[in-house]
């Protein structure tokens, strides 16, 4: 019941995103059609405008966009006037989901072994190097981290494409570059959680009772510790599955990413608000995913 | 042991359930198709492969591949030969072009190209409908402009006609020297009809996809690739030098140059692919190639407003910019610092001189107007947008240099003001500006594409300026049919606009950058026009 209320709840949300997305980027000076090269006489402005509709008052236009999406139609481009809101995204979605699911991937295989390890063994050696780690990746921005990354694995010792999509081969270099954030993220936050749950009562309980101090960590703070990362996850997972405009832009990956930024450098009005929406889509969705994960993973959560 | 045996089984089966799907999207998304015979990254996706469309100069050199007009450009020089058309005749008034079309010309789907499609080709462009931001190139034709612009609805009263399947008649308002060079535009290049009433605005996407040019679209897909074939059926396919050819939007320069050197790509031809930062190393080596285009960065006064106004003012601050420092400090990648608006090397014209660096006549003019020593000027504001590509900084560093040779020559303080792209054109049609960085890239070869926007009224003039003896030297020239005299006719018009008036103060000429190995590749040359046909581009060794 709680979760078709949540999902109910979701339709107005949308309605509600879309509609302060159509108006802030209506709103923005500039449109999509000005650009260098005045056109030879004011009446192809006008001729490009009435084409798109952007003549009509704005609350029309919205109503009409409002009828389109009703029909699962994005619309048209005004960027990109050959193409569809709706082909733009099939083609750069399912790029920027592989990229980033494998940088989720990543993020967590790195991540939570590293946050495991610096807990367990907090204040010696591994924690110290671990962590120092973990901050280095939190700290250095992708757009440090992809043209090193380039210079030294793709330019210096050639293992790797320095740009382009064609094999998974490709995939390697951007998806660590996009990764390496989140698993500073994740390996901080799961050894925060470990420690503090290694505090609590029940371990120390379960300790009294004579329990070997891995099975205490793995079995009781590490599924507590991991609640914190899961609810983590949610946001981070839409983040990587939209797509990264830097990752993208300096690999050239045919992702969404980068018309998430350039839509709007574009006042490309129709890719904002499709873009905006399908981001809040997957957004509302994932953090959906994470409650539900977390009546799984702490039985102590109930929802009502 | 770290991990108890039933974690270790958690693990396992999560990893598993999490790697599947993402192993699936991995081999769905790498791609099997054939290695192209040649690779080019042409600066970033094209707004459209539509002719009618596109208004990038980028966005031609793809284009012009696929679609091709009653005449095209050939490779070494960029000029004017026969396309689609044999031959032509001209009246003797130079009105009227009688063009004859090739008899074995055909789509690359097999059906004849005929003059009736040349004629819907115009038409098209000029529909209100088609809302063609060039459609301008099309206005030289007699009821054009009426038809566009719609005070006509009749597109059989646009001048231009097939009397017979092999013939297009098109009459023009006045002699346009220029009329053949606007043939092979994009804006008048030859589209599919049928296909395009079938599919309307994605006419594009359809498969088979009848192209006229030497090449036809095998695979297009958004911010990753241009595929090109060879159009077996193009009527001059013999000398069509690739196979097939993959087209890379890319519009960072350092992904650009990395993608060459680790020989992913053999050319890069656009003047934004080269980071600003390396472009001292990168022109001493053989395989990067710089040249002069039509092209000329400059600055525009809004002479609607004080003190810019004043003639004086404007020849003072123009007097006092040392552009050779601005080439040398700045731009460094050959760039020639220029007093004159139109580029050396236009077809049948020579600049006369405008205005050099001299900071004695400038201050005296600015005292003369009233500012001695620059007192009383007051602050006025320099409008630019960040740069695209490699250029990075450029405008902003130009301005900065303006500011302190203005400060240091002239003692009046300039402001600097960045907005985003989208912005500052606006803000420059509008004239919501007092001084503004700009630039202009020749359309085709003539001094009419650079001479003719400063006349009143004309939608790309956005200086406010207007002058009657200029509107009416730019209109003589362009009616006058004998080189020499229109070429007189076009300096005296110039000399209003660099040396005497000055709405605008030209900096310096572009140069165009390429690079690709000359031992590997052959069929690209240098021209004004920095247009390459892709029909004459070859790799001599494969890779």
């Amino acid at each position: 019941m709680y979760f078709v209320r949540r999902i109910l709840f979701a339709i107005p949300l949308l309605l509600i995103i879309s509609a302060l997305a159509f108006a802030l980027v209506h709103l923005a000076p500039g449109g999509p059609f000005d650009s260098e090269r005045k056109p030879a006489s004011p009446e192809i402005e006008r001729n490009l405008q009435a084409k798109y509709h952007l003549d009509e008052p704005i609350w029309k236009q919205y109503g009409r966009y409002l009828g389109d999406l009703l029909h699962g139609d994005f619309g048209v481009s005004l960027k990109y006037r050959n193409h569809n809101v709706n082909d733009l995204i099939a083609q750069g979605l399912p790029v920027s989901m592989t990229l980033g699911g494998l940088a989720f991937a990543f993020a967590l295989g790195v991540g939570l072994p590293l946050g495991f390890i610096t807990a367990a063994r907090r204040g010696r050696w591994p924690d110290q190097v671990g962590s120092f780690f973990a901050v280095l990746a939190v700290c250095v921005p992708s757009f440090v981290v992809a043209p090193a990354l380039i210079l030294i694995f793709a330019m210096k010792l050639k293992w790797f494409p320095v740009a382009l999509w064609e094999s998974p081969w490709h995939m390697v270099l951007p998806a660590v570059a996009l990764g390496s954030y989140f698993i500073g993220k994740v390996a901080r936050i799961l050894r925060e959680g470990m420690l503090t749950a290694a505090q609590s009562e029940f371990v120390t309980a379960a300790r009294a009772k004579g329990l070997g101090e891995t099975a205490l960590l793995f079995k009781h703070a590490f599924r507590i510790a991991l609640l914190p990362v899961v609810s983590y996850s949610g946001p981070m997972l839409a983040d990587l599955l939209t797509g990264s405009f830097i990752v993208e832009n300096i690999f050239q990956i045919p992702g969404i990413g980068v018309f998430l930024v350039n839509s709007s450098l574009n006042r490309d009005y129709t890719v904002v608000v499709g873009l905006s929406l399908l981001y809040a889509l997957l957004l509302i969705a994932l953090n959906l995913a994470v409650d539900f994960a977390y009546t799984w993973l702490d039985p102590r959560v109930k929802y009502e | 042991m770290f991990f108890s045996r039933r974690a270790r089984r958690i693990f396992l089966r999560a990893r598993f359930l999490f790697c599947l799907p993402l192993l699936g999207l991995i081999f769905g998304c790498s791609r099997h198709e054939p290695p192209a015979d040649l690779t080019i990254i042409n600066n970033v996706e094209p707004e459209s492969l539509d002719p009618a469309i596109i208004v990038a100069q980028a966005d031609m050199r793809v284009v012009s591949g696929m679609f091709e007009g009653l005449t095209r450009l050939e490779p070494v020089a960029a000029r004017a030969v026969p396309g689609l058309a044999a031959r032509w005749d001209i009246s003797a008034d130079k009105k009227i072009y009688t063009f004859h079309l090739r008899t074995n010309l055909l789509w690359s789907t097999g059906e004849p190209i005929t003059s009736a499609d040349v004629v819907y080709s115009w038409r098209r462009a000029l529909d209100p409908q088609t809302a063609s931001r060039y459609a301008g190139q099309l206005y030289y034709l007699k009821n054009a402009e009426a038809y566009n612009t719609g005070q006509i609805t009749n597109a059989a009263l646009v001048g231009v006609s097939a009397p017979d399947a092999f013939t297009v008649r098109a009459e023009l308002k006045s002699p346009t020297a220029f009329f053949l060079d606007l043939c092979a535009f994009p804006t008048l290049a030859v589209v599919p009809r049928q296909t395009i009433e079938k599919y309307g605005d994605h006419w594009l996407m359809a498969r088979p996809l009848p192209v006229s040019g030497a090449y036809e679209l095998a695979a297009w897909r958004l911010n990753d690739k241009i595929r090109l074939r060879k159009n077996p059926r193009y009527w001059d396919a013999a000398n069509t030098q690739s196979e097939l050819i993959d087209i890379l939007p890319v519009g960072s320069p350092n992904t650009a140059l990395n993608l060459y050197e680790r020989g992913q790509v053999d050319i890069v031809w656009d003047k934004e692919l080269i980071p600003s930062e390396l472009m001292d190393v990168l022109l001493q080596r053989p395989d990067f190639h710089s040249f002069t285009y039509l092209g000329t960065y400059f600055f525009r006064f809004n002479v609607t407003r004080k003190p810019f106004d004043d003639p004086r003012v404007r020849r003072a601050l123009a007097l006092a910019v040392d552009k050779e420092r601005l080439v040398k400090k700045i731009t460094k990648a050959g760039e020639v610092p220029t007093s004159h608006f139109v580029p050396p090397g236009t077809a049948n014209y020579q600049s006369p001189a405008g205005l050099t660096y001299d900071p004695e006549r400038a201050r005296k003019l600015l005292a003369a107007a009233g500012y001695p020593g620059g007192k009383g000027f007051p602050r006025f504001e320099y409008l630019f947008n960040a740069a695209a590509g490699g250029g990075g900084k450029i405008h902003e560093n130009i301005a900065i240099e303006l500011q302190q040779m203005w400060h240091d020559e002239l003692g009046i303080q300039m402001d600097l003001r960045q907005v985003e792209t989208q912005v500052f054109w606006g803000m420059q049609s509008r004239l919501d500006y007092q001084l503004t960085r700009s630039s202009w890239i020749g359309d085709y070869n003539d001094a009419n594409t650079f001479l003719g926007m400063f006349v009143t009224g004309d939608g790309n003039n956005e200086t406010g300026w207007s002058n009657p003896h200029y509107d009416a030297l730019i209109h003589a020239a362009n009616e006058e049919t004998d080189i020499a005299n229109r070429e007189n006719l076009f300096q005296q018009a110039e000399t209003i606009l660099v040396h005497d008036e000055l709405p605008i103060v030209p900096l310096y000429i572009y140069v165009g950058i390429n690079y690709f190995d000359t031992n590997k590749i052959s069929g690209i040359w240098e021209n004004v026009l920095d247009q390459h046909p892709l029909s004459s581009i070859r790799k001599k060794i494969k890779n």
